[in-house]
């Protein structure tokens, strides 16, 4: 993904001079490619989170649009009040872009998990927050954001994910992208989950289940005329996120189905008809595990397999 | 036009009535820096009020966003907006909040409130200046006591870095901070030589002579390639007997009796 970004925004630079890419000191063997071709509008900040978002607001109120990169939490928790302050509070446009979303730095341990991103960034106001699904939506968002006035939040994975889509989806921040149709339940995934929710349909679907997938590749703003659909069209929905199961994805469509008026349960013998939902993501704790990416999506329950076993067994038990 | 000693005089007095109307803290900050303002607003700054977003303007920051009063005080007086404005700071709906923003205020380039925030955008817009061959010089005021946050050092580095002499930091050393004395909260000493260590060149003059303010911020960059440090040393309540060099009046507001006896001594009435 990191890539499909970097190729987009120089070829992006290369028409638009208002353009700049600011990093905490990280991007080896992936930034070099627009520093060597745009020296006049790179800067490495150094190992200084704070700075760098001061720095990527001044150069933002002085009319540049300000991609500010690092990976996972630095360049949000380190320098959060920078984020509130100098970027949101002056809606100004920041592009931050975190590389190494979910556990894909799971190797290097706690510090590198960027778990809870997205329910950072959806707090606060003014913020969009993004989480392509694929290199080609990584790609298309990458443009999207320099259409996009104000600031906003991309969450990247690492290197050599698999293109999900067959072609170009058409793309618009806000608007979810059904990847496949389908009307007995709906799996809703942002960021990296994607390959992961075609495989989940894939494996329900020889069970004989109708399943429609959806790329939420922006969580905020939500997509919730989609959510809405999907309450009305399916009997389950299902988020699945390599993040918290606090604030993310998740909880993001939790609020639009609580205040739908939809039941999550069929009530027995009133005939009122309910909707199944449930959230796929990290419990609540301090991970001490430390592994590959795929090893330790198993151990939060967010291999393929794990999640149509769990979508088995909450279906099964519905009837 | 007036000279900078009135406009100091008169920034004072609207400082004084708005945090009494306010009841609202900070007046020792706002007296401290008034006669750096007055002589930035008065001879320093080339800055046009009638084109508060003129691209080729002096840009002043206020990092120090509890300033607000005198900082509002001062743009009012220069014609950025309306005096009759400064009646309503702190009120209900009023466009003039107890810490600095630029929003729908002119001639405010930036909010700021949590202490920390205003070298590094001042060094981000110096920055662009100076990549897109701009001569506008950015000013920065910073208190004394938000030099304990580390994300101004790390700004100290990055504009020594990228050699950005149209910087200016002003720090209003008034050797007070929110809770104690400087020197006994996390003492700054020796402040210049650390500037200096850090490739910055350094002034120090008195923050209330009005001559040395001039000939100081007239005379940036101090040295081509650096940006430049003006320490001032200052007294936190300056122009007010009572108020000056005093903790209680970083939180205090003054009332009616209090004001009546400030605004007499800082019209030079006493």
């Amino acid at each position: 993904m990191r890539t499909a970004f970097i190729e987009t925004l120089c070829d992006l630079a290369a028409e638009d001079d208002r353009i700049w890419l600011v990093t905490g000191d990280l991007g080896y063997s992936v930034l070099e490619r627009f520093a060597e071709r745009f020296p006049g509008r790179y800067v490495n900040a150094g190992v200084a989170e704070q700075n760098m978002t001061g720095v990527a607001a001044g150069l933002a109120l002085s009319g540049k649009i300000v991609f500010a990169y690092s990976i996972a939490n630095f360049p949000i928790m380190r320098c959060l009040e920078q984020v509130r302050n100098d970027v949101c509070y002056h809606g100004l446009n920041v592009k931050i872009v975190a590389v190494g979303g979910g556990f894909a730095y799971g190797a290097a341990g706690y510090t590198h998990y960027g778990v809870e991103d997205i329910a950072v960034m959806r707090a606060l106001p003014a913020m969009s927050v993004v989480a392509p699904g694929d290199p080609t939506e990584a790609r298309l968002l990458t443009r999207a954001l320099v259409e996009h006035s104000g600031p906003c939040y991309m969450r990247l994975g690492k290197a050599r994910e698999p293109v999900v889509h067959e072609g170009e989806p058409k793309l618009a921040i806000g608007k979810a992208i059904l990847l496949r149709e389908g009307s007995d339940l709906a799996l809703m995934s942002t960021g990296g989950m994607l390959k992961t929710a075609v495989e989940v349909a894939q494996g329900l679907g020889a069970d004989g289940m109708s399943v429609r997938v959806l790329s939420m590749h922006t969580v905020k703003p939500l997509d919730g005329e989609a959510v809405q659909a999907a309450l009305r069209e399916t009997s389950a929905v299902f988020t699945l996120e390599e993040h918290r199961e606090t604030g993310g994805l998740g909880s993001a469509v939790a609020e639009v189905v609580a205040e739908s008026g939809v039941h999550c349960t069929s009530v027995r013998h009133t005939g009122v008809r309910g909707v199944i939902f449930k959230r796929f993501g990290i419990k609540d704790e301090v991970l001490h595990e430390i592994g590959s990416q795929d090893y330790l999506r198993e151990r939060s329950g967010l291999s393929p397999n794990g999640i149509i076993a769990a979508i088995r067994e909450v279906m099964a038990r519905a009837r | 036009m007036s000279s900078s000693v009135a406009l100091a005089r008169t920034i004072r007095s609207h400082a004084l009535r708005m945090v009494h109307h306010a009841n609202a803290s900070h007046i020792g900050s706002c007296l401290s820096m008034a006669d750096l303002l007055a002589v930035l607003y008065r001879t320093v700054l080339r800055v046009d009020p009638a084109r508060p977003e003129w691209p080729d303007r002096d840009r002043v920051l206020l990092s120090k966003g509890h300033g607000a009063a005198v900082m509002y005080a001062v743009l009012a007086e220069r014609g950025f907006f309306p005096v009759e404005w400064l009646d309503t700071y702190c009120d209900d709906g009023s466009k003039l909040p107890g810490h600095i923003t630029s929003r729908d205020v002119p001639g405010v380039e930036v909010s700021t409130g949590s202490l920390g925030h205003g070298l590094p955008i001042a060094s981000g817009i110096a920055l662009a200046g100076k990549r897109d061959g701009k001569t506008y010089r950015t000013f920065v005021i910073l208190s004394d006591g938000e030099l304990d946050e580390g994300s101004n050092w790390e700004a100290i580095l990055f504009a020594a870095h990228h050699r950005l002499d149209t910087l200016v930091a002003i720090v209003d050393y008034n050797e007070i901070q929110s809770f104690g004395r400087v020197k006994d909260v996390i003492d700054l000493e020796p402040l210049a030589e650390k500037w200096r260590a850090c490739r910055w060149a350094v002034r120090e003059i008195d923050g209330h002579d009005h001559a040395q303010i001039e000939e100081a911020l007239s005379g940036v960059p101090f040295e081509p390639g650096k940006p430049s440090c003006v320490i001032a040393h200052t007294v936190k309540g300056k122009g007010v007997s009572f108020m000056e060099d005093s903790l209680a009046w970083h939180y205090k507001s003054p009332d009616a009796e209090q004001l009546a006896r400030a605004l007499a001594e800082v019209r030079g009435e006493e």
